[in-house]
């Protein structure tokens, strides 16, 4: 075997997006022929990664090769024209524009594109559509071909298959094992781990913006007898989702500390159902979810990227209404028109993006005040009370008002604590918590476990999405896991493990 | 991972204080009344230099009456603005309102006035609606309004409104009148008690609050639960007849209407607010910086008087001023 340089190489790269670090230090190697899959859970770095191949980001630092040669991109042409080819995550299409506009625009060679078609048995579609007249998966199918049309060297694909039907997936493979044999390689990220044992040479795992594992399940048999026989079926997936998670930091369960409630008061109220849904839908989106909260309880919700969650949560929080299904509250059914029932039914939503909670350009103080003044009738005068719990609620969670004047000054943490604080300073008695730690320091994370136990203690039910495995353990009580917009598992926090939890948000049967 | 934001610097810190425009620039940002109050006094010394008689009492009074409308008008567009929004059927509604209270001045002061308001009215909560349910651009919504009331009242003035042009004796009084020894005119007076409740709402009212909350994340607090278009409407329905009021004081003051009454306020409306550091794009300003705004303004017009300027090139100077803040203003907050 020859030692040539790989197709496209990183080394060290590195991407902050502000003060988060997306990418820490990653190499990442391609080599002809070959398969390739990125891996890791959601947050590690994939989509940064691909979006710095495909030259849409600049990196930080780091260098990037291509058949040994230095590259910098500083747009996604100067890719293509080393013959990188990406299919992003989203369809990358202009939806008020025809097929055939697009393609004009991106100066595809319209016989390729529809030779390409053809392969996917798309030969007759009609290149004079408008383009959000077409179904996701056909533009899914259009992206690749548009990519293939260049005639790429490497062919990246960013979650190509979630979209697609098993019969185009299969021809996807059929691609890219052609693409394999044209001494060309192909980069598939994926949370669709059989495909990527069935398929792939070679797995790279990022975690934290770091590679953490490479599997090459070809390189033993490679140094004994020369020829790479090894494939990644020889690698379990349960060692890949190891990977993916990383040496497991147990911490202690966080549990109610000087809540005021007595043992008998929480017996009590524990059986009372504060929050339920009742087969709710959302098109496609969401399928027939059903679930209550307890009060004091916090239920855990676990999923990888685009499953529904999102969705799922601005049901719950009343900003979208179900098509199927209903909501309820404290036992009676709720037709929410919009957030304010909900906030009027003491269901509150902490957004996962603090673009969606945070005013930016207000003081704290602005900040947190803002829902105590929902009625009209509060409208012409500010509660006596005011100053005095919006102290509260900054002495609670400890927000640090140095930068008081403009909450967008303040760290990100902070600015997490002002979304949390809202809602202590305005009461409620369920609480929907979308990712709440994503992105913030240890710290802080830990001071809001120990806030939502205590939350849960003195009689709220909590929701909480997140994308760290490891909090389910540390303060739900339940978890639900869901996979293409259903819910299809229920574990006891106590005993769910990371691996437990990945295994069924994958869609798979858990290991016995 | 992440790291806790520097503490807060003055903008002093960021911009190097070295030439005269950097220097005026922190000092707008910092402390913008002191700075607005300089500009003021200048302009009124200045003024007083080109023309000494400026600064006997009919002078200052006829610049109150021209800044006393214009306050008015500027704090409609001070509330829209504050939320993002603008109103630029204000000047239409004034006429529209002045139009009407002459019209029926012969059944009375209190009628005249009464229905002059619900013009006001009629209109703010059109716009409100039409841009608070039916998402309709303000700008397009509220350029639309304006040219639909002209178009009607065009019409109307040849049949139902047919008739009286000319105001009645109190609104006259309220208009163009002053007292104590005809130095302080009424329609300050009236000025005064607006500009103490626009001040009151903006500063210690949730209604007050909600309007920088929604100029400044509209999602953010529909998520926080408060139904926005109710605020949007009534911020709307304020403005019409903040509108309505600004109107009527100015119809008093040239005595008899037509529809081109108000029409030369447009703009300084919007500039005014925009002097006074209300940000176009919502969250950011009040209603103190608008008098100041709607003072200087006032005074430079009178200045531009006395330079024998006529009323084309006044507009010249006040685009000219927007622009420039405009792009000032912006300045300031990349570098904040």
């Amino acid at each position: 075997m020859t030692a040539s340089r790989p197709l496209l190489e990183t080394v060290n790269i590195a991407k902050s997006y502000g003060s988060v670090v997306a990418l820490e230090a990653a190499d990442f190697a391609v080599r002809r022929g070959e398969i390739h899959a990125l891996l890791g859970a959601n947050g590690a770095g994939k989509s940064t990664l691909v979006k710095i191949l495909a030259g849409v980001h600049l990196a930080d630092s780091g260098e990037l090769f291509v058949d040994g040669t230095p590259m910098q991109f500083h747009a996604p042409v100067d890719a293509m024209a080393v013959g990188i080819g990406t299919v992003f995550q989203d369809p990358a299409l202009i939806p008020d524009l025809t097929l055939k506009q697009n393609l004009q625009l991106s100066e595809i060679d319209e016989p390729a594109f529809v030779s390409w078609l053809g392969w996917f048995d798309l030969g007759q579609l009609d290149l004079d559509a408008l383009v959000h007249e077409l179904p996701l998966e056909t533009l899914r199918v259009v992206d690749l071909a548009r990519a293939l049309a260049r005639d790429p060297q490497v062919l990246l694909l960013d979650e190509i298959t979630a979209a697609l039907t098993a019969d185009q997936a299969e021809r996807v493979f059929a691609l890219l094992a052609h693409w394999k044999e044209l001494g060309r390689a192909g980069v598939l990220i994926t949370h669709r781990l059989a495909e990527v044992l069935r398929i792939c040479d070679r797995a790279t795992i990022l975690r934290d913006g770091r590679n953490v594992a490479l599997f090459e399940p070809g390189k033993e048999a490679d140094a004994s007898n020369g020829s790479s026989t090894g494939t990644m079926q020889d690698v379990g997936e349960h060692e890949l989702v190891e990977a993916m998670l990383g040496a497991e930091v147990r911490e202690e369960r966080f549990e109610e500390s000087g809540s005021e409630t007595s043992a008998s008061e929480v017996r009590s109220i524990a059986d009372e159902i504060a929050f339920a849904a009742r087969g709710l839908s959302s098109g496609e989106v969401v399928r027939d979810i059903s679930f209550e909260v307890r009060r004091g309880e916090i239920l855990g919700l676990v999923a990888l990227e685009g499953q529904g969650q999102e969705r799922l949560f601005s049901l719950l929080s009343g900003d979208r209404r179900p098509t199927a299904g209903e909501i309820q509250v404290g036992g009676a059914q709720r037709g929410w028109g919009g957030p304010y029932d909900a906030v009027s039914d003491g269901v509150v939503l902490i957004p996962g993006d603090r673009l969606l909670s945070l005013l930016p350009n207000l003081p704290v103080r602005q900040n947190l005040v803002v829902p105590l003044f929902n009625r009209i009738r509060e409208w012409l005068r500010i509660p006596q009370d005011e100053r005095k719990r919006v102290l509260n609620a900054i002495d609670r969670l400890s927000i640090d008002t140095r930068a008081a004047s403009q909450v967008r000054r303040l760290s990100g943490g902070n600015q997490q604590k002002i979304a949390i604080g809202r809602w202590l300073v305005a009461g409620f008695r369920t609480l929907l918590c979308f990712d709440p730690t994503r992105g913030i320091d240890v710290q802080t994370k830990r001071e809001i476990y120990a806030l939502l136990r205590e939350l849960a203690g003195n009689g709220a039910a909590i929701l909480l999405y997140t994308s760290e495995l490891a909090e389910i353990q540390l303060v739900c009580d339940r978890v639900l896991v869901m996979h293409d917009g259903r819910i299809v598992d229920e574990q006891e926090a106590a005993r769910a493990t990371e691996s437990t939890l990945l295994t069924a948000a994958h869609g798979l049967e858990a290991a016995v | 991972m992440s790291h806790s934001s520097p503490p807060p610097r003055s903008e002093t810190e960021h911009v190097p204080a070295t030439g005269l425009v950097a220097r005026a620039a922190a000092l707008v940002s910092e402390r913008p009344t002191i700075a607005l109050s300089g500009t003021l006094v200048i302009l009124v010394i200045v003024t007083g230099i080109i023309e000494p008689n400026y600064l006997a009492v009919s002078g200052v009074r006829n610049t109150l009456l021209q800044a006393a409308p214009l306050g008015i008008l500027a704090g409609a567009q001070t509330i829209l603005m504050l939320t993002g929004g603008i109103d630029l059927s204000v000047t239409m509604v004034a006429t529209a309102s002045a139009y009407v209270a002459a019209n029926q001045s012969p059944s009375g002061a209190a009628v005249a006035i009464l229905l002059g308001v619900v013009v006001g009215l009629v209109v703010g909560s059109a716009n409100g609606v039409g841009v608070a349910v039916f998402r309709v651009n303000p700008l397009i919504m509220t350029l639309a309004m304006s040219g639909i009331l002209l178009g009607l009242f065009t019409a109307w003035a040849q049949t139902i409104l047919k008739g009286s042009t000319q105001v009645g004796p109190f609104i006259k009084l309220i208009g163009a009148g002053s007292f104590l020894g005809n130095r302080i005119p009424y329609s300050v007076v009236v000025w005064a008690v607006i500009a103490a409740a626009l001040i009151w709402l903006l500063r210690r009212t949730g209604w007050g609050r909600l309007l920088y909350a929604i100029g400044d994340n509209e999602i953010a607090v529909r998520l926080a639960g408060v139904r926005v278009w109710q605020v949007r409407i009534t911020a709307y329905i304020a403005a019409g007849v903040l509108g309505s009021i600004g109107g009527i004081l100015l119809g008093g003051r040239t005595g008899a209407v037509d529809l081109q009454l108000a029409n030369a306020f447009l703009l300084p409306s919007v500039a005014a607010a925009v002097i006074g550091g209300t940000s176009i794009f919502g969250g950011v300003g009040g209603y103190a910086g608008t008098i100041l705004g709607a003072l200087i303004l006032s005074v430079l017009n009178s200045m531009l008087t006395f330079l024998n300027v006529g009323q084309a090139i006044q507009q010249v100077v006040y685009g000219a001023i927007v622009l420039a803040l405009a792009w000032g203003y912006a300045g300031l907050t990349r570098r904040a």
